[in-house]
């Protein structure tokens, strides 16, 4: 369908105008600074090695959940800053509950998914029902519960912290998972020594999900038309306040599940070493995905790629890798520009386009439409 | 294209109106004119200077001043701050903005006190407040969008003699109406524009509004004529003694208002608006939970039900403003067949959207009800407002709805859509709906409705023959003139004997 071309062509405008805008910008701060930036962009973007790409695939796994998990946020208009704090309390809630075994295997994987699903989503919750009940803007109150969490956390690392090396040690992590409750991962690209997480699944899992709820059920409907237009959806028998917190649940228990691949397949306990800063990535990766769950994928290898080529740059063009932040932030920027940018364009051209086709008496007699 | 090969010509110091139907690019033209858009081909010269607007500011140095349908008023503000808010510059905020903002309402008889409240102020006050601030940025041509739309019949007299005290000054003034009969009162010329390009300037004087009309969409039109009574003793909607405190105070927005509507039988509401008529709606749709009283549905008690149940139970709703409560603009056109139905067939099969059902639905509204649009895939946006109308009409008439609470259903909406509209009513009506009109359209009001009621101060009047009652008579209902002692606003107005003179309130 000719519109649907159009409409495809116009949303890939926007993030390859801002990846080219992404791409100038730094190349011109390099300048300023006086870093090689031929160099600079040979190292980022030379091909990766077998063992990079699976490094790449694993990042990209836990940023899908992570953008996803904001991007429910989005569709319904709220924006959850709090993944940050949502994954790391459902993280350590996961990895106490796990290590206890107290079911066989598999099932306790279960139980542990169900458990960090649970903890982000009450976590969240608490923004929710702020929200609702109080009127406090979820911005505000997601923000404080990301530095509540990080501090309660670490609290609560003192008294779950795994002392089966004696009390005096300085052990600073809870207890590791039983040995078959830890998963090997795939084996999927070849040459490599190292394997993707098996929870690259849960995250497939967690997409078509995404895709299918939102986009083919009654309740999607529901939660995009509140997304959409607030006073629309109360008129159509939505109740907002109701959606509000189921909404932000849902994101929580999303949130709870970004650190899952890392626990049950490298890290295996909750520890200070535990990766941080998934929840602020996934803002920006939902982003540039535009909450659609393609293109958050494809965001997600992005982030993780530059993160995975940037580790070779201090050696190789003697630029900190912390480059690629650089790059990363102008990239958000220059998405929510541009996507403002093409959605106005888009709009205007469909009103001209709506306005020509029926000005013009010759105009084909498209379906549906009497003349 | 919105525009192609306008051409008109204002005579400086006369009344030029400009009529056409919605969709027609009347309001394409007006944003060109005050800089909002540009064109792509054409010349607009002001004393036979060519102008460029390339923005709003441009057209404001070029004294062009709009006076925009909705009025951009910050209630909690004086008229003096809201007169001065982006024009600090010229007399500054104090004393010599007063000054001037006294002069100007004197010398056109204005009737402004600038350290008025706005949230104080009527409709008619805020409207002359609007062009004020036009006149205090030195406009000489002014356009106004539809000035009357919100204007009782006493409150467009006004209005009139306002613009001709200013034309009698020089002033030039540009006047957008659908409403035909006011266009030809007041108007020194008339031009009419219809798909894009205008047809004709004429003359008021040789023209009636039959004719205007037929110019405006090309071929004869209907009247709102009621046809013989479809009225049957079978009560669907029937509201008892409903009461409504406002959100903070004991002010009661709704007081203590019954009645009951048959199946087959049309009431019409009338009322200035902000009287209570937004609130009843959002009661009997259940947005709103009464403070007291009850709203039954044939017989059961659905007072609090949530919005969702009452749309299941066959209640259409036609909502005051489209845009904010009708239609999702982003979203195409066959998900907001969806809207307001999420748990209906055809729109669903048990908890998913069935996207099939809802298309083909679609482009069955699109043909039934006259939706002009390339396809079912385009954002309700991109429709202009007679079309998005149809589309919801069509929407709600889907289920078969038993009620049909209908919020001014052709405000905004051009003349050939607006006969459409009626004719679908009709033959609800017919077909044994019960129907309750809230609208501003008296005409509109007196030709749909079975039994007319004014709403004033949340308080309804008794009923009004249509077939017996003014224009006036409503007018002085609405605005409580005529009803001699103050405290006896509920009884306003009763039908026939008391009915005021019209003249005697002015």
């Amino acid at each position: 369908m000719k519109l649907d071309a159009r409409r495809i062509g116009l949303s890939l405008l926007a993030p390859v105008l801002a990846l080219v805008v992404a791409f100038v910008i730094t190349s011109l701060i390099l300048l300023l600074a006086g870093d090689p930036v031929a160099e600079v962009w040979s190292t980022l973007l030379r091909e990766p090695r077998p063992r990079t790409v699976v490094n790449i695939l694993n990042g990209a796994v836990v940023y899908y959940l992570s953008a996803i998990a904001v991007a429910i946020g989005f569709r319904m208009n709220l924006f959850n800053i709090g993944v940050e704090g949502q994954y790391r309390i459902a993280a350590f809630c996961a990895a106490v509950v796990a290590a206890q075994g107290y079911l066989p295997g598999f099932l306790n994987i279960l139980l542990g998914l169900a458990t960090a699903m649970v903890a982000g989503g009450l976590w969240a919750g608490i923004a929710g029902y702020l929200k609702v009940k109080r009127g406090v803007s979820e911005v505000i109150s997601t923000i404080m519960l990301n530095a509540i969490a990080t501090s309660l956390v670490a609290w609560l690392l003192t008294k779950a912290r795994d002392t089966s090396a004696g009390s005096g040690s300085n052990v600073t992590n809870t207890k590791a998972i039983p040995q078959s409750s830890q998963l090997d991962g795939f084996a999927l690209v070849p040459g490599a020594s190292n394997k993707v997480y098996t929870l690259l699944v849960l995250a497939v899992l967690v997409g078509v999900l995404y895709w299918f709820v939102l986009g083919k059920t009654r309740f999607g409907f529901d939660l995009r038309a509140a997304g959409q237009s607030e006073t629309a959806a109360v008129a159509s028998g939505v109740k907002v306040p109701r959606m509000v917190l189921t909404t932000m649940i849902l994101s929580g228990a999303v949130a709870g599940l970004v650190g899952m691949p890392l626990l049950f397949g490298q890290d295996h306990n909750y520890g200070t070493t535990f990766q941080p800063g998934l929840g602020f990535a996934g803002i920006g990766i939902a982003l540039l995905g535009r909450n659609n769950p393609i293109g958050i994928g494809i965001g997600a290898l992005l982030w993780s790629y530059l993160d995975q080529q940037s580790n070779s740059l201090q050696i190789t063009a003697g630029v900190a890798p912390e480059l690629v932040f650089i790059i990363q932030g102008v990239i958000v920027l220059a998405v929510v520009i541009a996507y403002e940018l093409v959605r106005r364009l888009s709009v205007r051209l469909e009103q001209s386009k709506v306005a020509r086709e029926l000005a013009s008496p010759s105009a084909p007699t498209p379906e549906g439409a009497t003349a | 294209m919105a525009n192609k090969d306008i051409t008109f010509s204002v005579a400086k110091g006369t009344i030029h109106a400009l009529v056409g139907e919605n969709g027609a690019g009347k309001s394409t033209l007006m944003k060109i004119l005050y800089g909002v858009q540009r064109a792509d081909e054409g010349t607009i010269a002001i004393d036979g200077v060519v102008k460029t607007f390339k923005s709003p500011s441009d057209a404001i140095a070029a004294g062009v001043g709009m006076v925009f349908q909705h009025f951009m008023l910050a209630d909690n503000l004086t008229v003096l701050e809201n007169v001065v808010l982006g024009a600090e510059k010229r007399h500054g905020i104090g004393d010599g903005a007063r000054e001037r903002i006294r002069a100007i309402s004197t010398e056109y008889g204005l009737g402004i006190d600038p350290d008025e409240l706005v949230a104080d102020l009527g409709v008619g006050a805020r409207q002359r407040v609007e062009i004020l601030k036009v006149l205090y940025r030195g406009a000489q041509v002014l356009i106004l969008d539809e000035p009357t739309a919100v204007l009782v019949p006493q409150e467009v007299d006004e209005l009139f003699d306002n613009l001709k005290a200013l034309t009698r000054e020089g002033l030039t003034i540009l006047f957008i109406s659908h409403k035909l009969d006011e266009v030809l009162s007041v108007a020194d010329d008339i031009t009419v524009i219809r798909r894009g390009t205008t047809v004709a300037t004429v003359d008021p004087a040789t023209v009636n509004s039959r004719q205007l009309a037929e110019l405006m969409v090309g071929s004869e039109l209907p009247t709102p004529q009621t046809e013989e009574s479809t009225v049957t003793d079978r009560a669907v909607l029937a509201v008892e003694h409903l009461v409504l405190s406002a959100r903070t105070g004991t002010r009661r927005v709704l007081d203590d208002l019954s009645f009951t509507i048959h199946a087959g039988e049309v009431l019409g509401i009338a009322g200035v608006e902000g009287n209570g008529q937004a609130e009843l709606v959002e009661v009997i749709m259940g947005m709103r939970e009464p403070s007291a009283g009850k709203v039954f549905l044939q017989g059961t008690d659905i007072s609090d039900w949530d919005v969702r149940e009452i749309r299941e139970a066959q209640v259409g709703y036609i909502p005051e403003d489209r845009h904010r409560h009708g239609l999702l603009l982003e979203a195409p056109l066959w998900e907001n067949r969806i809207l307001g139905h999420q748990t209906q067939r055809p729109n669903v099969k048990g908890p998913l959207i069935d996207a099939a059902g809802a298309k083909t639905d679609t482009t069955r509204i699109v043909e039934d009800y006259d939706v002009r649009t390339p396809s079912i895939f385009v954002t309700a946006g991109s429709l202009s407002g007679g079309n998005q109308q149809k589309l919801i009409i069509g929407r709600e008439m889907a289920h078969d709805p038993k009620v049909l609470v209908a919020s001014h259903p052709t405000r905004g909406v051009d003349v050939g859509a607006q006969a459409s509209i009626w004719s679908h009513l009709k033959r609800a009506r017919r077909e044994g709906l019960a129907v309750l009109l809230i609208s501003a359209d008296l005409e509109e009001l007196i030709g749909l409705s079975d039994t007319i009621r004014v709403i004033l101060r949340g308080r309804l009047s008794d009923p009004f023959d249509p077939d017996t009652v003014t224009a006036e008579q409503l007018g002085a209902a609405m605005t409580g003139a005529g009803a001699g002692a103050a405290g006896a606003v509920g009884t306003a107005g009763t039908a026939g004997d008391a009915a005021p003179d019209p003249e005697a309130t002015r």
